[in-house]
C-alpha cells in the first residue's frame, strides 16, 4: 500500500519514549498559526511511499530502539491517511516495534479506529484550551479532538497530552491548568508535555513565500517553561 | 615465583611466567553498579591541579611551549628529578627536570628537532648539533634509500604524515609488567630469551633479534636507575596500589623519554590497579578518597606530557596532542565484565580534574557492559566531550580481552602485538591521479604509470574504474615498500627498547596502513555513476575541475548504492596492500582515519567529481561528507557501520556531533538515548565514535574569544583535542560539520 511522505528522520528522541524513526506524513487539515512544519500541509505534496519499503527502511534502525524507542509517524496529520499507517504500524507490530502516533485527533472516522488497535502510544497535541482559540488558531472545531481523547480513553490506549507554549496565547496558567485538569480527567493519559515555541521554521516559510503569522512572537525562555511544568 | 608482594593474590600461571592477563583473570572484582560511590578532589589534588593549569596558561601565553631544555638529548636519566607540586606529588616523574618543559629528541631526525626550537624561538645547543653530526638518524637513514618515486608520492602528498621524520609512535609497552613482576625479573626472562636466540642460525633477522634484546635489557636498568633517582626501588614488585600505580607510571615515563613517537598510549591499566587498590581498600590502609587521590594524580601527571614538535607537525595533527590512550572497561572472554570500580574512578578523573583531551580514555563497549556503567559513561560524554567508544564486541574476538587502543583506534594485544604505523594515503587524490594519466593537477608532479587522460565529455564509471584499480595497485606496491624503508630504519637508528623490553621477545607485528578522503572518493564514483560528470579540462588536457549533472546518492543516509562503494574501497585497498610482503613479516592491517590532517589533505587536493572544491577540507576518518547527510543521525551511523572491520582492523573513525536538545528534553531521557544509540550503532558491528553533544554556537562563541573558552574540549577523528588549540582553519572545519539537530 503507498501513502505520501514528507520526510523520514532516523533519529527522532523527542517525540516519544526513546531512540525512534520519525515519518513524517503529508497533508493536514488544519491551519494551526504556529504549525512548524508548513511543507507538510498540502495531501499532494511529498513522496509516494510504499509501506513495505518503509517498513524495510524503519527496520534498519531496530538495534537502536533499545527497550522503549521504536517509530512514531507524524505530519502532517497521519489521521488523513489512516489506512496508510495502519498498514505500516501492523507490519512494525510484527515485528515487534513499539509505534507513536502524532497527531491532532482532529479526525473520527472507522479509518482512524482502525488505527488505533496497532497504535501502543498516541502523542495528542491538545492545542489550545477553550473552542474558540482553538477554532480560531486552527480552523477546526476543539470538540473532535476532545471526542478523540475520549476515545483513547475508553480503550485504555496510553497518550501522552502535549501543548506548544505560545507566548501570548497558551502561556497563561490557566491554559496549563486545563490541559491538567483534562489530563486528569482521562486515566489513559501517562504525561503531560509543555513544548516550547520555537522559531527554526522561519526559513521553511520564507522558501516556500509563505508568510508566517507567528514571526514577530518570541519563543518563550526557559524561566516560563520551568514555571509552567511546576503547574503539572 | 613467590614474592612477599604477591600476599593475597589468587595463584596462576601469572606465577610461572610473564602473563599479566592471567593475573587480572584470577584477581579482579566486576563492579556492575553506579557511580554513586565515587569521591570529589582532596585539598592536595586541587592544589596540584591549581598548579598545572598555572603553567597550562603560561605555555598558551608563550604561543604553546612554555620551556625547551636544548641542551640535554632526552634520556631516561638524563634529567635531575622533576615534580609538578614538589612533595605534594603522589605520582611522581616528569620528562625533565620541570613541569611543561619539554626536552629534545633528536634521533627521529635532526632536523625536526632544530626547526621545532626554532619554531619557538630557541635553538638547539651546538653540543647536540655536533654530537648528531656524528650520528645516523631514523630520518637519514629513511632518505639515503628512498627512491625518487617514494620522495614525489610525499612531495605531491599521496602518502603523507609518514613517520620518516619523526618517531612512529603507536607502540604500547606493557606497563603493568613493571608493577607485577619487578624489574629484575623481566631482566631475567630476557636474558634468558637472548641466550636461547644464540643458539639460532645467525641469520639477518636473529643477529637484529641479539642487538635488540642487548639494548632490551640495558634500557631495563636504565629504568630501575630512573626510578631510584625519584629514590624508588623498582626491581621488586610493586607492594600496594600507590607502587603498582607508580611502577607502571615509570615505565611510561620512560618510554616518554627515550621517544618522541607520534602516539605514546598507556595501555589498559584501570582493572589492573583496581585489584590492588581493592587488596589496599581491604587492608583497611586505602580509603576511597585516596584511591581517587592516587588516579587523579596519575592523571595530573600525564596531563604534564609533552614533545617538541614542528608547526608543520601541528597543522597535520592539530591541537599538540601525545594519545596518552587509556583503554576501559569490556567484557571478558568468559563473558564477565572486566569494568571495576576503579574503571569508575578513571573516568572520574574528568570531573575531579575538568576535562581535557589528554589521557585519551577510550571507552571498550560491549552490549554486555553493566547498565550503570554505560550510564555514566553516557553522562560524561554529555558533560565532557572527552571520551571515545570503541566496540569491543567486535575487536575482542581478534585481539582477546587484554588488548588496548593505540592512538586514535588501533587495537592490539597488550605487550604481544607491536604496530608499525603507516600514516595514510589520500584516495581523493589517487582518483584525479589516475584520470589524469599519472599528473598530480596541484603539483603538477609526473608519478606513476604514464597514460593519456581520460577523454570525452563524460566521465564512465567503468573506464574511470579500470584506470583507478590499475593506478591503486601501483600504489600500494609503492605504499608498502616506502614503508619498509621506514621501519627498517626505525628499527635501526630509534628502536624502542624501553617499550619493546615491556613486550614478548617473539613478537607479533602489525602494519597499519591508512586511507583519507573516503568518504570523498565514494562520493565521487557516486556522482560518476549515477549522475553525469563533466570533466573539465585545462590548456594541457589535465582535467581539473568537473560540471556534475543531477543528483547521486551520498554516502551517510544509508543508502546500499552509494555505501557499498565505500565498502568496496576498503576490501580492494587491503587487498592489493597485501600483496607486497610487509617489513618483519608485519600483518597488513588498515585504518579508514585522519586525525585532523583531514583540513591539510583537503588543502593539497584538486577539485573532485562530488562537487568539493579544489583545497575544500575533506570529512574526517570515515565520517560522510559535511551536510550530505538528510535522513538524519542513525541513517548516518548506519552507512559507517558498514565499513567492514575485517578489512580495516586497524579502526574505522567516526566522529558524531549532536546537540543536546537532540538527545532529549531532560538528563536523563539524553543519557538514556545516548546509550540506545551506543547499543545499537555497535550491534551493527560498527567500530569506533567519537560523540561530541554540544552547541554549534559554542563553538563559534570559542572561535570568536579563545580565551573565554581556556578548557574547551571537543572530539575530533580519535582523540579529544582543547578547541583553542586547532589552528583557526581546524576550528572553522570543526565548526563547518554536520551538527545532528533536532527535528
Amino acid at each position: 500500500m503507498t501513502g505520501r511522505i514528507s520526510s523520514f528522520q532516523s533519529l527522532g528522541t523527542v517525540d516519544g519514549p526513546g531512540v525512534r524513526c520519525v515519518v513524517f506524513l503529508q497533508g493536514c487539515p488544519l491551519h494551526c498559526a504556529c504549525c512548524h512544519n508548513p511543507e507538510t500541509r498540502d495531501p499532494r505534496g511529498g513522496t509516494e511511499t510504499d509501506t513495505d519499503e518503509l517498513a524495510n527502511r524503519i527496520l534498519r534502525f531496530r538495534s537502536y530502539f533499545g527497550k522503549t524507542g521504536g517509530v512514531t509517524v507524524s505530519g502532517g496529520e497521519p489521521l488523513m491517511q489512516a489506512e496508510f499507517v495502519t498498514d505500516l504500524f501492523r507490519k512494525m507490530k510484527t515485528a515487534g516495534i513499539h509505534t507513536a502516533l502524532d497527531t491532532s485527533g482532529c479526525l473520527w472516522n472507522p479509518a482512524a479506529e482502525e488505527l488505533l488497535k496497532y497504535t501502543d502510544l498516541v502523542l495528542l497535541d491538545y492545542k489550545y484550551a477553550d473552542p474558540d482559540s482553538y477554532l480560531k488558531n486552527t480552523g477546526e472545531k476543539m470538540e473532535t479532538a476532545e471526542r478523540f481523547l475520549d476515545e483513547l480513553d475508553k480503550r485504555h490506549l496510553p497518550t501522552w497530552l502535549r501543548r506548544v507554549i505560545i507566548p501570548g496565547q497558551t502561556d497563561s496558567e490557566s491554559s496549563v491548568l486545563q490541559l491538567k485538569a483534562v489530563a486528569d480527567a482521562h486515566p489513559c493519559v501517562e504525561k503531560v508535555e509543555l513544548l516550547p515555541f520555537r522559531k527554526l521554521c522561519i526559513s521553511k516559510y520564507d522558501n516556500m513565500n509563505m508568510d508566517f503569522p507567528l514571526r514577530d512572537v518570541p519563543e518563550p525562555d526557559e524561566d516560563l517553561m520551568c514555571r509552567l511544568r511546576g503547574l503539572l | 615465583m613467590q614474592f612477599e608482594q604477591w600476599k593475597g593474590f589468587n595463584d596462576g600461571v601469572w606465577k610461572t611466567g610473564i602473563d599479566v592477563r592471567d593475573f587480572i583473570d584470577k584477581n579482579y572484582t566486576p563492579y556492575t553498579g553506579d557511580g554513586s560511590f565515587l569521591c570529589g578532589p582532596t585539598e592536595r589534588t586541587r592544589h596540584a591541579l591549581a598548579r598545572l593549569e598555572e603553567l597550562k596558561k603560561a605555555e598558551q601565553d608563550k604561543g604553546g611551549v612554555l620551556a625547551v631544555d636544548t641542551t640535554t638529548v632526552s634520556s631516561l636519566c638524563n634529567y635531575k628529578p622533576g615534580y609538578l607540586d614538589g612533595e605534594n606529588d603522589l605520582i611522581v616523574g616528569l620528562q625533565t627536570d620541570e613541569p611543561l618543559k619539554r626536552g629534545v629528541n633528536p634521533f627521529g631526525g635532526i632536523r625536526m628537532a632544530r626547526s621545532a626550537c626554532e619554531a619557538y624561538g630557541y635553538q638547539l645547543s651546538d653540543k647536540i648539533e655536533e654530537y648528531f653530526t656524528y650520528r645516523t638518524t631514523h630520518n637519514d637513514g629513511v632518505f639515503r634509500v628512498y627512491t625518487d618515486e617514494m620522495k614525489a608520492a610525499r612531495h605531491c602528498a599521496l602518502l603523507t604524515g609518514l613517520p620518516d621524520a619523526y618517531g612512529r609512535g603507536r607502540i604500547i609497552g606493557d606497563y603493568r609488567r613493571i608493577a607485577l613482576y619487578g624489574v629484575d625479573v623481566l631482566i631475567a626472562e630476557k636474558k634468558k630469551d637472548k641466550q636461547k636466540a644464540g643458539d639460532n642460525f645467525m641469520s639477518v633477522d636473529n643477529i637484529r633479534l641479539l642487538e635488540e634484546l642487548y639494548q632490551q635489557i640495558n634500557f631495563l636498568g636504565k629504568l630501575k636507575e630512573m626510578a631510584a633517582m625519584y629514590g624508588y626501588d623498582i626491581s621488586r614488585p610493586a607492594a600496594n596500589a600507590r607502587e603498582a600505580i607508580q611502577w607502571t607510571y615509570f615505565g611510561y615515563l620512560a618510554a616518554n623519554k627515550e621517544q618522541n613517537g607520534a602516539a605514546m598510549s598507556f595501555g589498559r591499566t584501570s582493572t589492573f590497579f583496581d585489584i590492588y587498590i581493592e587488596r589496599d581498600l581491604q587492608a583497611g590502609t586505602l580509603t576511597e578518597e585516596g584511591a581517587q587521590e592516587l588516579l587523579d594524580d596519575l592523571v595530573l601527571k600525564l596531563r604534564c606530557a609533552r614533545h617538541l614538535r614542528t608547526p608543520e607537525y601541528n597543522e597535520l595533527f592539530g591541537g599538540d596532542p601525545m594519545w596518552i590512550t587509556e583503554s576501559v572497561g569490556g567484557m571478558n572472554q568468559n563473558h564477565r565484565t572486566l569494568v571495576t570500580r576503579s574503571s569508575f574512578r578513571i573516568l572520574n578523573t574528568l570531573y575531579n580534574l575538568g576535562p581535557a583531551p589528554e589521557p585519551n580514555l577510550t571507552v571498550l563497549w560491549s552490549y554486555a557492559l553493566p547498565e550503570g556503567f554505560k550510564r555514566f559513561c553516557a553522562k560524561i560524554s554529555a558533560d565532557t566531550d572527552s571520551i571515545q567508544y570503541e566496540n569491543d564486541d567486535l575487536m575482542r574476538p581478534r585481539y582477546g580481552d587484554d588488548y588496548a587502543i593505540a592512538c586514535c583506534v588501533s587495537a592490539m594485544k597488550v605487550g604481544k602485538q607491536m604496530q608499525f604505523f603507516g600514516a595514510r594515503t589520500n584516495l581523493a587524490k589517487l582518483l584525479l591521479l589516475s584520470i589524469n594519466g599519472g599528473v598530480d593537477n596541484v603539483f603538477g608532479t609526473h608519478i606513476g604509470p604514464q597514460k593519456e587522460p581520460l577523454q570525452g565529455d563524460l566521465l564512465n564509471y567503468d573506464d574511470v574504474i579500470a584506470r583507478f584499480r590499475e593506478y591503486l595497485t601501483w600504489l600500494c606496491h609503492l605504499y608498502v615498500n616506502t614503508m619498509n624503508c621506514i621501519h627498517y630504519m626505525h628499527d635501526k637508528y630509534a628502536y624502542e627498547k624501553t617499550q619493546m623490553a615491556l613486550h614478548d621477545t617473539d613478537v607479533e607485528r602489525l602494519m597499519a596502513f591508512g586511507v583519507a578522503g573516503l568518504s570523498v572518493i565514494t562520493d565521487s564514483l557516486s556522482a560518476i555513476k549515477y549522475a553525469k560528470v563533466h570533466p573539465v579540462r585545462d590548456e594541457n588536457g589535465i582535467i581539473t575541475d568537473f560540471i556534475t549533472e543531477g543528483d547521486f546518492p551520498k554516502y551517510g543516509n544509508d543508502d546500499n548504492r552509494v555505501d557499498e562503494i565505500a565498502v568496496n574501497l576498503l576490501t580492494m585497498v587491503h587487498n592489493e596492500l597485501k600483496k607486497t610482503p610487509a617489513y618483519r613479516g608485519a600483518q597488513h592491517t588498515l585504518s579508514a582515519l585522519t586525525i585532523t590532517s583531514n583540513v591539510m589533505y583537503g588543502k593539497k587536493t584538486g577539485a573532485t567529481p562530488d562537487g568539493r572544491k579544489k583545497g575544500e577540507p575533506f570529512a574526517p576518518g570515515a565520517n560522510p561528507m559535511h551536510n550530505r547527510e538528510v535522513n538524519g543521525a542513525l541513517a548516518s551511523l548506519n552507512s559507517v557501520s558498514k565499513l567492514p572491520y575485517s578489512s580495516a582492523s586497524d579502526g574505522i573513525s567516526n566522529t558524531f556531533s549532536i546537540v543536546p536538545d537532540a538527545l532529549g528534553h531532560t538528563e536523563e531521557e539524553r543519557i538514556s538515548n545516548l546509550v540506545s544509540i551506543l547499543d545499537g550503532y555497535f550491534l551493527n558491528d560498527a567500530h569506533h565514535l567519537n560523540v561530541n553533544v554540544m552547541n554549534r554556537e559554542t563553538l563559534l562563541k570559542a572561535y570568536e574569544h579563545p580565551e573565554d573558552y581556556p578548557n574547551l574540549t571537543i572530539r575530533v577523528s580519535g582523540y579529544a583535542v582543547n578547541f583553542v588549540k586547532l589552528s583557526r582553519e581546524q576550528q572553522r572545519e570543526v565548526i563547518m560539520r554536520t551538527f545532528h539537530t533536532a527535528v
